[in-house]
């Protein structure tokens, strides 16, 4: 065609009006969603994103990774209360050299080298000596310890460890008649563990039992959870656990074990001598002078439970704190 | 002032959008609810969450005169209403979540807890003062109760504020950094007030004069 396009109508013609108002309607819309977002990610940013808090759970600590721990003996100290998912045991947990925030250990735990290590175990015993992790873990058979597990937050789980009776380790290392408490030392490396370049707690962190606690059969030393090796963020590869104790008395990553004629320093108690005290046994009538101790909220339940005295294992371990009394022994 | 009403009109997009922005943390906090992504213990995280966003928005309210007096971003004062009702919003969403799921509304056990511990008590102090500063944030509010009235009771949110970083003190185990952030934010924003007080007594400051004798939207 030929035809040279028609000039449109008049009607058709934006108004100059109409068109400053449409492009003031895109610079505003571009104002708007900048601001919207910028405020938004701000917000999120920094009550819930920062340090990435809240993230949900790491591919890498999902079952499978590590090897296998081998036969396992079932143990009647066992309870067979619901566990706690593989997921929820490394995922949510306090170990401030690896991250403050509950999700931060699992995330980080690949700085925590597990092997070469070596454990020390001197002080009042006839045979002290230096051990290699890997001698360590022939000398006793592996048992399954399904505990209950509460922390002094209020919160708890429900947890298979695997490991070996405490009391077996100090039976082969012959406390001698002086001692009368076992000191535990957790690793001190700021390179495998970068939390410990801030100063929120005495490096590195102490832990310690009276020795007839450390002598119940009820103490362990784990070494494994659901049947495989301890991921860094649980306290690989070695680690104390008192089920009838707020969980932060289950010193991790342990590289030292001292039996003592007098108390040992514990760090929690160091940083907060009024909250939080030696025995640490779980306690719902002592309350924290924060909160109350006297329900917890079990991991992946909405409804709080009442919390039980000891844990629930004051028919295996009241007897040890007969006489005492334990709102000042807290 | 004749530069505020034209200041609101260039800039319209201001208040919807950060309307809009102060939703987004509560809208994200549903999502990652909806796809259970929010850690073993969803309802501490949405707990924590909420309960710092409303202090961060309470924070951020608390800005807004401060920075027209100082700073000269007049804009500012428009956002300071919607950011503190925003506040009270997420406070009553962090204090109805603790009544609700955290402690499952056992309201023997909330009461005990209010009365007997420290850290709940400052943090429902903090919320209470904030009702009726939210329940009288419009502008008929004002002309009832006078201006300098008015001012005078809405200075509790600096109350409230300085609360809810002490309720955020209490509630950490040992780390205090996080809220000693805040603690330092909001000594910054009262030193602002005082220099601005100060800077005001002299007679020979007009623009500051008439800038304190208008009333906040």
């Amino acid at each position: 065609m030929t035809n040279v396009p028609k000039p449109p109508p008049s009607s058709e013609i934006t108004p100059e009006a109409a068109w400053a108002d449409r492009r003031r309607f895109l610079k505003n819309s571009v104002l708007f969603a900048a601001t919207a977002a910028g405020v938004g990610g701000g917000l999120v940013w920094l009550t819930g994103g920062a340090r990435g808090r809240g993230q949900g759970p790491r591919a890498a600590t999902t079952p499978g990774a590590g090897g296998e721990l081998g036969a396992l003996r079932p143990s009647p100290y066992s309870t067979d209360e619901p566990m706690s998912t593989y997921a929820q045991a490394t995922t949510y947990n306090n170990f401030y050299e690896l991250g403050l925030d509950k999700g931060d250990p699992s995330r980080l735990a690949g700085t925590l080298k597990p092997r070469p290590w070596t454990v020390e175990i001197g002080g009042e015993v006839r045979r002290p000596q230096t051990v290699d992790i890997d001698t360590l873990l022939r000398w006793f058979p592996l048992e399954e310890r399904v505990y209950r597990m509460r922390c002094v937050e209020g919160w708890s789980m429900v947890i298979p460890w695997d490991g070996f009776p405490l009391a077996s380790l100090l039976g082969r290392v012959e406390p001698t008649s002086a001692a009368r408490y076992v000191a535990f030392t957790s690793l001190l490396d700021p390179a495998q563990l970068p939390g410990q370049r801030s100063g929120v707690l005495a490096w590195p962190y102490v832990e310690g039992l009276r020795l007839d606690e450390a002598m119940h059969p009820l103490a362990i030393l784990a070494v494994g959870l659901f049947g495989r090796p301890l991921p860094g963020q649980n306290g690989a590869p070695l680690r104390l656990v008192v089920p009838w104790k707020y969980g932060f008395k289950g010193v991790k990553s342990i590289v030292k074990i001292t039996l003592t004629r007098d108390q040992p320093p514990t760090t929690w108690s160091i940083a907060g001598p009024e909250e939080y005290g030696f025995y640490a046994n779980v306690n719902p009538a002592v309350d924290h002078p924060r909160w109350s101790q006297a329900t917890e909220r079990r991991i992946g339940e909405v409804k709080r439970r009442p919390t039980l005295p000891f844990n629930g294992y004051a028919e295996q371990v009241a007897g040890l704190y007969a006489g005492m009394d334990l709102s000042r022994n807290f | 002032m004749t530069a505020a009403p034209r200041a609101a009109g260039r800039r319209s997009w201001l208040k919807p959008a950060v309307f809009a922005g102060a939703l987004v943390p509560l809208a994200a906090l549903l999502v990652r609810a909806a796809r259970g992504t929010l850690g073993a213990n969803p309802i501490a995280e949405a707990l924590n969450e909420l309960g710092l966003t409303a202090l961060v928005l309470l924070v951020a309210s608390l800005a807004c005169t401060p920075a027209r007096e100082v700073l000269g971003w007049t804009w500012a004062i428009g956002l300071r209403r919607m950011l503190g009702l925003f506040a009270f919003f997420y406070a009553s969403l962090h204090f109805a979540t603790y009544i609700g799921l955290d402690q499952g509304l056992r309201l023997a056990a909330v009461f005990a807890d209010v009365t007997k511990r420290k850290f709940i008590f400052v943090g429902f102090a903090a919320f209470v003062l904030l009702a009726p500063l939210a329940a009288t944030s419009t502008a008929a509010s004002v002309q009832r109760l006078g201006f300098v009235r008015w001012k005078r009771l809405h200075r509790l949110a600096y109350v409230a504020a300085i609360l809810g970083v002490v309720h955020f003190f209490l509630r950490v185990k040992k780390d205090v950094s996080e809220p000693a952030v805040y603690a330092t934010v909001l000594a910054l924003l009262l030193a602002a007030r005082v220099y601005v007080g100060l800077r005001d007594r002299q007679p020979r400051a007009p623009i500051a004069t008439s800038s304190r004798a208008r009333p906040a939207p």
